[in-house]
């Protein structure tokens, strides 16, 4: 059935309100719509990482959750995450849930929970092959504890561990490229998205990811309007500039094959993405410019290479 | 009927392990517990049990995968020793804390530096705050008994609390000794199933695990925790009763040996205690009113049982196989002083440090101890409080 936003929005709300997100935080748009790409009939178990969304979503006695949800620590989503896979496949196995019944297991995790301290367990559980889907909601550093650098970091962020300065023009390095890592673990679907049009891309990504069984990935760049430094309502057109400037490209890899969901009509230059936000805002300031065309040169190059791929 | 074999501590936990059939396990290898989840792999292999055996990349994950069994609803068991206990450190208060009973099989072993890897107790007694209940064996006979005993007591209603089965890297865990087994159908019947009212994976009743706990609630929590390992005291005196009645072995908080009139007495942890024994009682045919304690259960700590049996000894040594670098003695002594301290007629306490990273102990070191507490009644001088055994002048 095509996909259409406003019967999507009519099925009962599985993340609620009342949560302490901030105003304008994309982590709240994915786990609503992470949670709205599941069949209503099924079932699911949350995996979190400590973080924004942990803390703001399940703080005690309240939860945004309807459906079941663990926090253990930071680093161990996965390793949680496959615990209760195989409590699941044991319950199954037993016949203690029914073979019609299904449970979706999922981890999600801000980018520090992702990339860097959660990655060892997230690379075993792929390596595993369990069957769950991880969503890493990349706000591109580690915004609970107040906008550090993470692996996420794009390069001349002014994080709070990178400030830029009278020496320094924000981070020095580019960021890791997580989802070709999680397609080298061989994982059968991984994709790229973000929150933009009418959330189309997003709820395929999401419902393929987690009805393709075995480990798979859906990384969402997810703006936060405090670390990024823009208005709160802007978060829409933030994304939109993010995939027309091909920074951050729209893209699944189905059992390797690579296949580009989103071609921008006109690509354009990364300094409309960039001027847009506060973190960037040292890299316009005069003899500075070259780390625009530094940063223009980078996504250029990554972006051939992803079309080289794609079929 | 009890079966008679031979068997080292780990082929002893595997065994009860087989027995029990645990949900899930997780396993990551770590010398000298790694021949637990590879004799039970072999189970797996051959059908034996039931067990989803999953293999993660550290033991950070696989204590976090249990816990993730657990909430979802199964019982989930891991084992491990040293750095990788230590590598599970943050989960095992998450473990505690979240009130899930996973069994844990900790083979004793020295922390490093330098790297070492025979016994002391260094990575347990590191983790004694942790909220886990600690048991401790003398011999293979005890970690199997107490390994049975294992799930009933952390799976209690009024304790669900995480549970280390202690026993002695290489000593116990690799040392081959007779031991009566029990029958499969009774050690099932005796353990009995794993039944949470509520987890994850319940379909008529989501359930939410691990908040964030602000300061208007986790002190209550705290409070809860506190009072669950309270509650643990009666739990393990109960399971230990039933376990006399069912297969006729009598354990108890601690083994108080030879104590009824003792004078001198030592307060000890494992198999150090066989050795100190034989010393007892060679000081008892020499008349000397020579007594010991074994440990079995660190956590909860049974102070006031402690304080009952201590309280008509004149001098008390506090054998302890960890370096608490507290500059003031181990953990062992730590809690044994704090037992004693209100008793009316304390005696006077000092603490050996011994036996670390494998170092040997023997009867005529544990005589040495003896020797001192004689001089300490004699004299009524306690000398140098905290001292160190065994080890070379230079």
């Amino acid at each position: 059935m095509a996909y259409n936003l406003k019967k999507e929005m009519e099925k009962e709300e599985r993340f609620h309100p009342g949560h302490r997100l901030c105003a304008g935080c994309g982590a709240g748009i994915v786990c609503r719509a992470m949670t709205r790409a599941l069949n209503p009939e099924d079932r699911a178990v949350i995996c979190n990482a400590t973080g924004c969304l942990e803390v703001s979503s399940f703080q005690y006695p309240y939860t945004a959750w309807e459906d079941s949800y663990i926090h253990t620590a930071f680093e161990n989503a996965s390793a949680t995450a496959s615990g209760v896979e195989a409590a699941y496949r044991f319950k199954k196995k037993k016949g203690l849930i029914k073979e019609d019944e299904h449970v979706k297991i999922l981890a999600i995790g801000g980018d520090g929970g992702t990339y860097d301290i959660g990655f060892q367990s997230l690379s075993g559980a792929f390596e595993r092959g369990h069957d769950y889907t991880y969503f890493c909601y990349d706000n591109n550093a580690y915004m609970n504890t107040g906008t550090q650098r993470s692996s996420a970091t794009p390069r001349f962020t002014s994080a709070t561990t990178t400030p830029a300065g009278i020496e320094s023009v924000g981070k020095k390095q580019n960021q890791k490229n997580l989802t070709e890592i999680m397609v080298a673990h061989g994982s059968p679907y991984v994709a790229q998205t973000t929150m933009f049009l009418n959330m189309k891309d997003f709820h395929e990504k999401a419902h393929k990811a987690i009805y393709t069984e075995g480990p798979t990935f859906v990384n969402v760049l997810t703006p936060c309007p405090r670390g990024w430094q823009y208005p709160a309502q802007d978060l829409q057109k933030i994304c939109k500039l993010a995939i027309d400037t091909c920074v951050w490209p729209i893209y699944e890899v189905v059992e390797g094959e690579y296949h580009l969901t989103y071609e921008p009509k006109k690509k354009l230059p990364v300094e409309e993405f960039m001027k847009t936000q506060g973190r960037f805002a040292h890299c316009f300031k005069s003899g500075n410019e070259w780390t625009i065309e530094a940063a223009q040169e980078y996504v250029d190059k990554k972006w051939e290479e992803l079309l080289a791929k794609c079929i | 009927m009890s079966i008679r074999e031979r068997l080292s501590g780990n082929e002893a936990v595997a065994t009860a392990m087989r027995q029990i059939n645990p949900d899930v396990f997780a396993m990551f290898p770590i010398t000298p517990s790694t021949e637990i989840p590879q004799y039970f792999a072999q189970y797996v292999a051959d059908g034996k049990v039931d067990t989803e055996f999953i293999c993660v990349e550290s033991e950070h994950s696989s204590l976090s995968a249990c816990l993730g069994a657990e909430a979802a609803g199964c019982r989930a068991v891991t084992a491990t020793s040293s750095a990788g206990l230590s590598y599970m450190n943050e989960v095992l208060y998450v473990a505690a804390s979240s009130r899930l009973p996973v069994v844990l099989a900790v083979a004793c072993r020295a922390l490093t530096g330098p790297i070492n890897i025979n016994h002391d107790y260094s990575d347990s007694m590191a983790e004694r705050d942790s909220g886990f209940i600690q048991i401790y064996a003398e011999n293979n006979q005890e970690v199997y008994d107490n390994y049975l005993m294992a799930h009933r007591i952390a799976e209690h209603e009024s304790v669900r609390l995480p549970l280390m089965v202690c026993e002695d890297g290489f000593i116990t865990s690799h040392a081959i000794e007779n031991i009566e087994l029990e029958e499969d159908d009774k050690v099932k019947a005796f353990v009995g199933e794993y039944n949470p009212e509520n987890y994850l994976l319940k379909k008529e009743n989501p359930l939410a695990v691990g908040p964030y706990g602000i300061s208007p609630y986790y002190m209550e929590a705290r409070v809860a925790q506190a009072q669950a390992m309270k509650n643990a005291k009666k739990v393990i005196l109960d399971v230990a009763d039933d376990f006399y009645n069912t297969f006729g072995r009598r354990y108890s908080f601690f083994e108080a040996y030879k104590m009824e009139d003792a004078e001198i007495a030592m307060v000890i942890m494992g198999s150090s205690a066989g050795t100190a024994k034989v010393a007892v009682d060679k000081l008892r045919e020499a008349g000397v009113k020579a007594g010991l304690v074994k440990i079995r259960v660190f956590r909860p700590f049974p102070s006031e049982e402690l304080c009952e049996v201590l309280s008509n000894c004149k001098a008390v040594a506090c054998m302890d196989k960890s370096e608490g670098f507290s500059a003031a003695g181990g953990p062992l002594f730590a809690e044994t002083a704090g037992a004693v301290i209100n008793a009316a007629n304390r005696p006077k306490l000092i603490d050996i440090i011994y036996g670390l990273g494998g170092r040997d102990f023997t009867v005529y070191a544990a005589n040495s101890v003896f020797e001192r507490l004689q001089e300490i009644v004699k004299t009524g001088d306690v000398g140098e409080v905290y001292t160190h055994l065994g080890q070379r002048e230079r």
